[in-house]
C-alpha cells in the first residue's frame, strides 16, 4: 500500500514526487513511456516565465511567480542549466503598447519584481538586433532560460534517491475506489494507494474520467519550433515575446541554455498527443519571428519539433480534489506557464494532500544534491586531471557538443538511468548538435547495447517500438 | 614544438602530412579523432575511387590504405582516438585523447583537414512525424558497411547526393527494397556514372523536381509523401505520391566542419562554408593551412588527395620561407558560377601554373568558362557539358595572371 502514487512523470508529477519525497511517506510514480519527460516536458519553450501573464488571483499567476523564483534555487541545488536572462515583451504599434500596460499592471499585483516599460530604442541598446518596427517593450528581468527536460530529470532522480520508486512503463488502465484508498490497475499488475495525484499532462482528463465524473475537457494544442545551430544562438541575449493574443503568448525567440536559438511556437488546435510538424505552422513560426528579429538566419535550423500543451477548457490550471473523487488530486491542465510554476505546483499538491490527511512528518535525512560532469565546461587543467582519473573522459563520442564517453557511462549509473538514445541524450546531450546524431549515433547505440547487455538490433531510438536498426547484413550474422 | 601539426587523419590529412614529409619537414603530428586513419573512407566499400591519382580502380579502404602505408613508412607521428579541441592562431593544438590525457603542443605550421558532415532532417524541415527511420545517408551506410547492421527494408531516399546514389545500390544489395530516390532539383546533385550504375541498373525511379512532404508513422517510419514542386520549389498540391517503406535516408548536402577555423577567428566563405584560402591553400591567418572537404565538398577523393599534397607542399614551404607577402589578386564568381577555391591568389605564389576548382549553379551544355578581369579577356576554357554536381577545374597558366588588375572574374558562357 503506498502513500501516494502520481500518474505521470512529467515535470509536474516529478516535481510532486520531489516534493513529498521529503516526507516519511511511500511514494511510487507510474510512467507509461520507458523514460520522464516525454510529453510537453520535452518539447516546450524551455522558459521559467517572470509572471506578468496569468490574469491575477488565478492559481496560474500565483504559482507562476513562487514557481519560477523555487524552480531557479532548485537548479542550482540540483546542478541544472538555467540562466536568468531576463524577456521582453514587444510592442509594434499603439494598441500593442497599451496591452503591455496591462501587462505591466498584472505583473505588478501579481508580485513579480523589477519590471520595466522600456522605448523601442531602449529596447534596441539592449538587443540590437530587434526589429526598428518595435515601438516599446516591456522588460522583465526574473525571467529565465533553462533545460527543462533536465530539472524534470534532476527532481525525479532526486525522488528516487530519497526513496521514491519509479515504474518506467506503467500504463494506468483503471481507477477505483476502495474502502483505504485506490486500486490503481496498470498493464503491469495492480497498486494499491491512500491517495492518488493525476499529474498526466495531455491524458490527464482521460485518467481524471477515471476517477471522477468529468469536470473538465481536455483541448490540447500544439505548438511547433524551430532550433537552431548555435551560431545563431548570440543573436539576442533575451527571451524575446510579442504581445499575447487569444492563442497563447505568441512566438517567441530566445536563446538555450545549451548555446542555441529557439523559435516558436505556432499554437494549432490538435486531437491527443499529435507531435507532427506541418508545413502552414513552420512557415508561421518563420514568419511571425521575423517580424521581432528580422535577421534570423533559418538556413541555420538543427531541428524542428512540436509539443502538445496540455490545455483544458478552463482557463487556469486544474488543481483539486474533485467532490465525488476523495483522495484523488487532479494536477492537470498544467500548460503554459506550467514548467514555471511546476516546483510551486509540487509544493502546494504536499499541502493538498496534508491538509486531505496524508501525514506530513519530514525525513531527517533527505538529500537534496545533484552534480554531474559537463567535460566541455572544464578548465585545460580540470580536463588533464579528470581524464588522469578515468580515460574514459579522454574519448569525445558527440564531436558537436563535446560529450564524452565517461559522461555517458556515468549516466547509467544515475537513479534513472537511459533506455534509449534519446535518453542518453536527453541526460548528456549528445546527439543535439548541428549533426544531429549523424556521426555519434553509431557510437551511442554500442555503449547503449554494452551497457544494458543487449544486442545493437534492440536498441531504441526513444519510445517503446522505436527500434532502429532491422537485422544484420548479410554475411555479418554470423560472428553475433 | 611540431613543424606542422594535421587535424585530422582522413585523405586530406594524410596526403598533407605525406607532401609535407617529401618537402623535408621531419617534426610532423597528424591528430586523428577515430579509432583508425582513413576517414569516411573506410565506410566507402564500393570501388571508383583512385582512378586519377592511382590510374586504377580502388575501393574506399583500399584508397586510404595506400596513403596509411605512405605515411606509416615516413617518420609521421601519429595519435589516434584524440579530438582536437581548440586551434589557436598562434599555433597552439589543445587537444585530448583516452590514452595521451589532454595535451597542448605548439606547431610552426597548422593543416585543418577536418571534414564534413552531413545536412539533417532539421536543416531542411521535413514536415511530419518524427519516427525513427530517418537516416542521413552516411550514418546508414557506417551502420551497413561497419556496424554489419541493415537499417531498414523499404528505403526512400532524399537527395541525389553521391552517398544517397552509393546506398541505394548498397541497400538493394543487402536484400532492402529502394522504391524511390527523390530529388528536389531538375537536375542529379550526384556525378552521372552513379546515377547510372547505382539507380538505372537496378531499376530505382528517380523523381527530379520532387520532395518529401511529409513523413508518417507513430514509432517507425510507416509512409513517406512526395510531391513534385514547381520552379521555385514550391511542393504542387494534387501531386501527391505516397510510399509505404520503414526508412527515409538523406542525402541533402555537406556542410564543410569548421568549428575549430571559426573559434580561432580564420575568414570563412558563406559559398563554400569553408576557409577562404590562397593559391596555395593558405587560410586568412598566415602559416595555417586548409584541404579537403574542410574547404569545399570534393566529389572525387582524387582531388581531395591533389589539393592536400599542395597545402603539404605549402606548409613546407611556409617552415622554411616564412610569410608570403605580395599583391593579391580576388577571384569572383561571375554568371554561372557558384563558388571557387582558391578564392584568392598571390601572383608571387604561382609558379608556373594556378589551378582553380569551381562549381556551376545549373546544368550547361556546350559551354564557355571565361576568366576576365575588368574588360580583359584573360583565358577561356571549352565545356561540352556542366553540372553542378560535377566540380570543375581549370588550369590557369601564371603568365596569363600579369595581365589583371586587382581581381579576376570565372563566368560561364552557354552556346
Amino acid at each position: 500500500m503506498y502513500d501516494v502514487l502520481i500518474i505521470g512523470c512529467g515535470i509536474t508529477g516529478a516535481a510532486a514526487a520531489f516534493m513529498l519525497s521529503k516526507y516519511r511517506l511511500k511514494v511510487g510514480i507510474l510512467e507509461r513511456e520507458n523514460d520522464v519527460a516525454q510529453g510537453a516536458t520535452k518539447a516546450n519553450s524551455a522558459i521559467l516565465h517572470a509572471g506578468y501573464d496569468p490574469e491575477p488571483g488565478t492559481l496560474m499567476a500565483k504559482l507562476n511567480v513562487r514557481g519560477t523564483a523555487l524552480a531557479g534555487e532548485l537548479c542550482d541545488r540540483l546542478d541544472v542549466p538555467c540562466r536568468r536572462c531576463g524577456s521582453m515583451v514587444l510592442a509594434f504599434s499603439r494598441q500593442e503598447e497599451k496591452t503591455l500596460g496591462e501587462l505591466l499592471r498584472r505583473g505588478e499585483e501579481n508580485g513579480v519584481p523589477e519590471l520595466r516599460m522600456l522605448s523601442g530604442d531602449e529596447a534596441r541598446v539592449l538587443e540590437p538586433a530587434l526589429s526598428p518596427e518595435v515601438t516599446a517593450a516591456l522588460l522583465a528581468p526574473t525571467a529565465a532560460i533553462c533545460s527543462p527536460w533536465e530539472l524534470c530529470l534532476a527532481l525525479a532522480q532526486t525522488a528516487v534517491k530519497n526513496g521514491a520508486e519509479l515504474f518506467l512503463e506503467t500504463e494506468v488502465t483503471g481507477l477505483s475506489r476502495e474502502a483505504e484508498g485506490w486500486k490503481v490497475s496498470t498493464n503491469r499488475g495492480i497498486y494499491r494507494s491512500r491517495f492518488v495525484v493525476n499529474a498526466a499532462g495531455v491524458n490527464a482528463g482521460d485518467i481524471h474520467d477515471m476517477a471522477a465524473s468529468r469536470s473538465f475537457t481536455m483541448v490540447p494544442s500544439r505548438g511547433e519550433y524551430y532550433l537552431l545551430d548555435k551560431c545563431e544562438g548570440s543573436r539576442i541575449s533575451h527571451v524575446l515575446f510579442q504581445c499575447p493574443n487569444e492563442n497563447g503568448k505568441g512566438v517567441l525567440v530566445s536563446p538555450t541554455v545549451h548555446g542555441n536559438l529557439i523559435v516558436g511556437p505556432s499554437a494549432d488546435p490538435v486531437a491527443g498527443n499529435n507531435t507532427a510538424n506541418t508545413a502552414s505552422g513552420m512557415a508561421f513560426v518563420r514568419e511571425t519571428a521575423l517580424r521581432s528579429v528580422p535577421s534570423i538566419d533559418f538556413r541555420q535550423s538543427i531541428r524542428n519539433f512540436a509539443g502538445v500543451r496540455a490545455r483544458t477548457d478552463r482557463q487556469d490550471f486544474v488543481i483539486g480534489f474533485p467532490p465525488d473523487a476523495p483522495g484523488f488530486l487532479d494536477l492537470a491542465g498544467i500548460c503554459s506557464p506550467g514548467l514555471s510554476a511546476s516546483v510551486a505546483i509540487g509544493e502546494y499538491a504536499v499541502e493538498l494532500l496534508g491538509g486531505a490527511g496524508l501525514p506530513l512528518a519530514e525525513k531527517s535525512d533527505f538529500v537534496c544534491e545533484r552534480r554531474r560532469i559537463r567535460f566541455k565546461e572544464l578548465s585545460a587543467a580540470q580536463k588533464a586531471a579528470l581524464i588522469e582519473k578515468d580515460p574514459a573522459y579522454g574519448r569525445v563520442v558527440c564531436r558537436c557538443e563535446t560529450v564524452t564517453e565517461g559522461e555517458i557511462l556515468a549516466c547509467f549509473r544515475t537513479p534513472i538511468p537511459p533506455r534509449s538514445v534519446d535518453g542518453v541524450k536527453r541526460r548528456v546531450n549528445t546527439g543535439m548538435g548541428r549533426c544531429q546524431g549523424g556521426f555519434c549515433g553509431p557510437r551511442v547505440v554500442e555503449l547503449l547495447s554494452r551497457e544494458l547487455g543487449v544486442s545493437p538490433g534492440e536498441i531504441l531510438q526513444d519510445r517503446d517500438g522505436t527500434r532502429l536498426l532491422m537485422c544484420r547484413t548479410k554475411g555479418a550474422a554470423e560472428d553475433v | 614544438m611540431y613543424d606542422l601539426i594535421v587535424v585530422g587523419g582522413g585523405p586530406a590529412g594524410l596526403a598533407a602530412a605525406l607532401a609535407a614529409w617529401e618537402k623535408g619537414l621531419r617534426k610532423v603530428l597528424i591528430v586523428e579523432r577515430d579509432r583508425e586513419l582513413g576517414g569516411i573512407l573506410n565506410q566507402c566499400i564500393h570501388n571508383g575511387f583512385g582512378l586519377h591519382h592511382f590510374k586504377e580502380e580502388l575501393t574506399g579502404p583500399e584508397y586510404a590504405g595506400r596513403f596509411i602505408s605512405m605515411v606509416r613508412s615516413t617518420g609521421v607521428e601519429i595519435r589516434l582516438d584524440t579530438m582536437v579541441l581548440e586551434v589557436t592562431r598562434d599555433k597552439k593544438v589543445r587537444m585530448v585523447g583516452k590514452l595521451t590525457g589532454y595535451r597542448e603542443e605548439q606547431a610552426k605550421t597548422i593543416i585543418l583537414a577536418m571534414g564534413c558532415r552531413e545536412r539533417t532532417r532539421g536543416a531542411i524541415a521535413i514536415p511530419g512525424t518524427r519516427p525513427a527511420g530517418v537516416f542521413t545517408a552516411g550514418a546508414a551506410q557506417r551502420y551497413v558497411n561497419m556496424e554489419g547492421w541493415l537499417p531498414g527494408k523499404r528505403v526512400v531516399i532524399l537527395g541525389s547526393g553521391d552517398i544517397g546514389l552509393i546506398m541505394a545500390r548498397r541497400m538493394t544489395l543487402e536484400g532492402a527494397k529502394v522504391l524511390a530516390c527523390v530529388e528536389v532539383m531538375p537536375y542529379s546533385g550526384g556525378l552521372n556514372r552513379n546515377i547510372v550504375q547505382c539507380l538505372q541498373d537496378f531499376d530505382i525511379p528517380l523523381y527530379l523536381s520532387h520532395t518529401v512532404t511529409e513523413i508518417r508513422g507513430e514509432k517507425r517510419v510507416e509512409q513517406v509523401v512526395v510531391s513534385r514542386v514547381d520552379e521555385k520549389r514550391r511542393p504542387i498540391p494534387g501531386t501527391e505520391m505516397v510510399f509505404d517503406c520503414d526508412t527515409l535516408l538523406l542525402s541533402v548536402g555537406l556542410i564543410p566542419e569548421n568549428e575549430l577555423t571559426r573559434q580561432a577567428g580564420i575568414a570563412i566563405d558563406p559559398r563554400t562554408n569553408g576557409p577562404m584560402v590562397y593559391e596555395n591553400m593558405e587560410v586568412s591567418v598566415p602559416g595555417i593551412f586548409a584541404c579537403g572537404n574542410v574547404c569545399h565538398v570534393h566529389d572525387l577523393v582524387d582531388n581531395v588527395s591533389a589539393e592536400s599534397l599542395r597545402a603539404g607542399e605549402a606548409a613546407a614551404e611556409y617552415v622554411r620561407n616564412g610569410d608570403r607577402a605580395g599583391q593579391t589578386l580576388t577571384v569572383k564568381n561571375g554568371p554561372g558560377v557558384s563558388y571557387t577555391v582558391p578564392q584568392k591568389i598571390r601572383r608571387e605564389g604561382v609558379k608556373k601554373n594556378c589551378g582553380i576548382y569551381f562549381r556551376v549553379n545549373r546544368v550547361c551544355r556546350d559551354s564557355e568558362i571565361l576568366v576576365t578581369s575588368g574588360e580583359t579577356l584573360i583565358a577561356k576554357y571549352n565545356r561540352s557539358h556542366l553540372a553542378p554536381g560535377e566540380m570543375e577545374h581549370i588550369v590557369l597558366p601564371g603568365v596569363l595572371l600579369n595581365k589583371a588588375e586587382g581581381e579576376i572574374s570565372l563566368s560561364v558562357r552557354e552556346a
